[in-house]
């Protein structure tokens, strides 16, 4: 829905920008079509990587682990899976509400959707190619910290 | 080897996969399988993207973007940053080279942190359906903290990076900071 979306407002914008000033369009399309080929083979990469681990790291795996244990290791399995996994949002949701009816923490729920989104172990190379070693370590990072004081807040104010 | 190097990722895991394949074919047409849809995925959002990155380009002038998400764009700035962040559709790393062209035209390197942190995770078609899988208060709670987070993470990252380490993005995109 929203990638039609997407799609409606690039087109619209191309066809604009073509009838405003064909030669800027066409420089504008040759320069978008220069940054992804420069980009592509690290971005290739990425995704085989985030292909390989998606099924060594399969939902059902993820639903054995999250929940079977509790307290504090069971959140450190959780966040970790979710730092490395990249499962798109309308599947994570749905497994995290499945997962929450048989009984999983909600702190372990909620520190696996916050590294999932947040922390990206499998697109760090891509990353690192945007904005260098460092930004890519501090942000994983401090963005996987911050997974757990959400998950400990979501536990009080949702349980 | 310099032409090597960009695709070294890529390489190396072409080969474990067909070690696993080899170990076990079932697995190996299953990581072929996901790895295939995750390309399918790739080719949904990112045609889109670039042409916009492109457009964007040639079309948003250099002083705008300076003006309302530059050094001294003060709130006006941070705002802009969620809301951009926030109204995207499709995974974290098609955010990168949105941020790259933004850095480009001259943003702040805050400003740019906050756009990916929103983007990550306080995107609106992502926080809609995630009120209607795990609840309000599990969603709204989660939003206003990740809202809190990203503007301390972004403060801190700029603060912990060197004037030169932000240079040096600034300059590999094109831009400065």
């Amino acid at each position: 829905m929203f990638e039609k979306i997407l799609y409606v407002v690039a087109v619209s914008a191309l066809i604009l920008s073509f009838y405003k000033d064909k030669e800027k369009t066409k420089k504008g399309l040759a320069k978008a079509w220069k940054s992804f080929i420069n980009i592509l083979p690290a971005f290739a990469g990425v995704l085989a990587l985030t292909g390989l681990a998606l099924t060594v790291i399969s939902p059902e795996i993820i639903s054995r682990y999250i929940g079977s244990s509790t307290g504090f290791l069971g959140m450190l399995i959780t966040a970790v899976i979710g730092a490395i996994t990249l499962i798109p949002g309308f599947i994570a949701f749905p497994l995290a509400a499945s997962l929450l009816e048989r009984g999983a923490g909600i702190s372990q729920i909620a520190v696996f959707i916050s590294t999932l989104m947040m922390v990206g172990i499998v697109t760090a190379p891509l990353e690192i190619e945007y904005f260098g070693k460092k930004e890519t370590l501090i942000r994983n990072a401090l963005s996987f910290l911050f997974s757990f004081i959400a998950a400990a807040v979501i536990g009080v104010v949702a349980a | 080897m310099k032409k090597i190097k960009p695709f070294l990722l890529l390489i190396m895991v072409a080969v474990i996969d067909l070690l696993v394949f080899l170990k076990s074919p079932d697995l190996g047409v299953k990581v072929l399988k996901s790895t295939g849809m995750n390309f399918a995925q790739m080719l949904g959002v990112i045609p889109p993207i670039f042409l916009l990155i492109g457009l964007m380009d040639v079309w948003v002038p250099r002083e705008k973007v300076i003006k309302y998400m530059g050094e001294g764009s003060g709130v006006t700035g941070v705002l802009l940053g969620i809301l951009l962040g926030a109204a995207a559709a499709g995974p974290l790393y098609a955010a990168f080279p949105v941020a790259a062209i933004m850095i480009k035209k001259g943003a702040k390197f805050t400003n740019i942190l906050i756009f990916l942190g929103a983007w990550s995770t306080m995107k609106i078609p992502m926080f809609l359906f995630e009120m209607a899988s795990l609840g309000y208060a599990f969603a709204i709670t989660r939003l206003i903290l990740s809202f809190t987070g990203i503007l301390f993470m972004s403060w801190l990252i700029n603060r912990l990076m060197s004037k030169d380490e932000i240079q040096a993005i600034y300059t590999k995109h094109g831009g400065s900071a």
